[in-house]
């Protein structure tokens, strides 16, 4: 039985996701090194993001491209988590780039790279030979970006009174959204049974402790969870994806096979 | 026999990074393989970073050589075993060095990477021009994803260090 190939999608889709709304720094940072940084950071993403989308195609045959499989799907197919396409500030804010919040960026982050070095080490282990190779990379690169992300999130925690402050009001309105990842979509569960995908839930309390671990030191609290979980990796999106999928696809769209 | 393969590695000895053009393609590990195979020569490199940019440029290049050189060989991306920078070899260390880069410590193998990221930095990085061991990181990330930025506090001067992967 091979990898399901909406699994595939789903780590690709997250990869490439979090790799756009991340570039959106790029000549905008609140300080150069942290332009070069999350610019950095986007690189890799969108480096794993292609590795994968290369193996979905190869095993979608056919016609498939990994160029295909990312500007040529439209948010309804994206199976990213809902998380990562959240503009970088609170709730019920507006688009410009002004408003763009940087505490938003390093909570999710954080979050995300600490799910994501759980989740590439396990799928070292992979019976699909072509994952594993691939997490064996982005292992490495993640880890880069869970300390890039503690490290930030520990000094604006513990920082200024403003920057606890912003820092606390992203980890209320981000946490809630990382529910998602305790639940299994049909294409996770597929990728279970199949022996190439990871159990996440089996993940959770490393995930919770390393997280409370980082919040306690950052001298920020973490909210109780309850309401509705989000359901991005089965392609129910927030309005959010298309405003960013329309900004990443637009070029490619508006000329089909152009090169350059 | 092996006169093709013999070749294509003289072609590519001295091909170098495009981005730190001191140090070659072999020295850092990107070359991996040159082997006969039935269908010919393949030339077989390893990217470091996913998503380094220079990678295509890398390939470019190899193609280049080996078509100026007259040799027909296909070049075949490889993942696995990834890349690590503990390929590099002493002599391309000390290249780095003098070249401002500081070169990257060895990946720390009795951790998992998972511990890794929770472990509080270890050996001091010296500063590749006065060689002061009395540094601090500026920065995770640097002018690329494989480097950081660091300040030596001895000599002023900020530099990279080629970070360990």
């Amino acid at each position: 039985m091979s990898t399901p190939i909406d699994y595939l999608l789903h780590l690709a889709d997250n990869a490439v996701v979090l790799g756009q709304r991340n570039a959106e720094w790029c000549g905008h940072g609140p300080i150069l090194e942290e332009d070069l940084a999350l610019a950095n950071v986007s690189l890799d993403l969108i480096g794993q993001a292609r590795l994968l989308y290369q193996r979905a195609a190869e095993l979608k045959g056919g016609d498939a491209t990994e160029d295909k499989l990312a500007y040529f799907r439209d948010a309804h197919e994206f199976r990213n988590y809902t998380l990562l396409e959240l503009p970088h500030h609170g709730p019920l804010v507006g688009y410009a780039a002004a408003d763009r919040d940087y505490a938003t960026t390093i909570v999710r982050n954080f979050l995300y790279s600490t799910l994501m070095v759980l989740v590439w080490d396990k799928l070292l282990q992979s019976k699909d030979a072509s994952l594993a190779a691939i997490a064996a990379k982005s292992l490495k690169e993640t880890s880069y970006h869970l300390h890039h992300s503690r490290d930030w999130l520990v000094r604006l925690g513990d920082g200024t009174e403003e920057s606890h402050a912003r820092a606390q009001a992203a980890v209320n309105h981000l946490m809630p959204y990382t529910e998602e990842f305790w639940t299994t979509s049909p294409a996770e569960g597929a990728a279970v049974a199949a022996g190439v995908g990871i159990d996440v839930w089996a993940l959770r309390p490393e995930w919770d402790a390393m997280v409370n671990e980082a919040l306690e030191e950052a001298t920020l609290t973490r909210p109780n969870f309850h309401g509705y979980v989000t359901e991005g990796k089965v392609g129910l999106h927030s309005e959010h994806l298309s405003y960013l999928l329309g900004e990443m696809q637009g070029l490619a769209r508006a000329h089909p096979n152009a090169t350059w | 026999m092996s006169s093709n393969v013999d070749k294509v590695w003289a072609t590519l000895e001295h091909l170098t990074d495009p981005e730190i053009p001191v140090v070659t393609l072999r020295e850092l590990g990107i070359l991996r393989d040159v082997r006969e195979t039935a269908d010919g020569v393949e030339v077989v490199i390893t990217p470091t970073y996913s998503g380094c940019p220079a990678m295509g440029q890398i390939e470019d290049d190899v193609r280049a050589s080996l078509e100026q050189a007259g040799i027909a060989a296909r070049v075949i991306t490889q993942l696995a075993p990834a890349w690590t920078t503990d390929w590099m070899s002493d002599e391309a260390k000390e290249k780095l060095r003098k070249y401002g880069i500081a070169p990257p410590h060895h990946t720390p193998s009795d951790v998992s990477v998972v511990k890794f990221v929770r472990r509080a930095d270890t050996a001091p990085v010296a500063c590749p021009l006065c060689g002061s061991s009395n540094t601090v990181v500026t920065s995770q990330f640097g002018s690329t994803a494989c480097k950081a930025l660091y300040r030596c506090l001895s000599c002023q001067e900020p530099f990279d260090y080629f970070k360990p992967y």
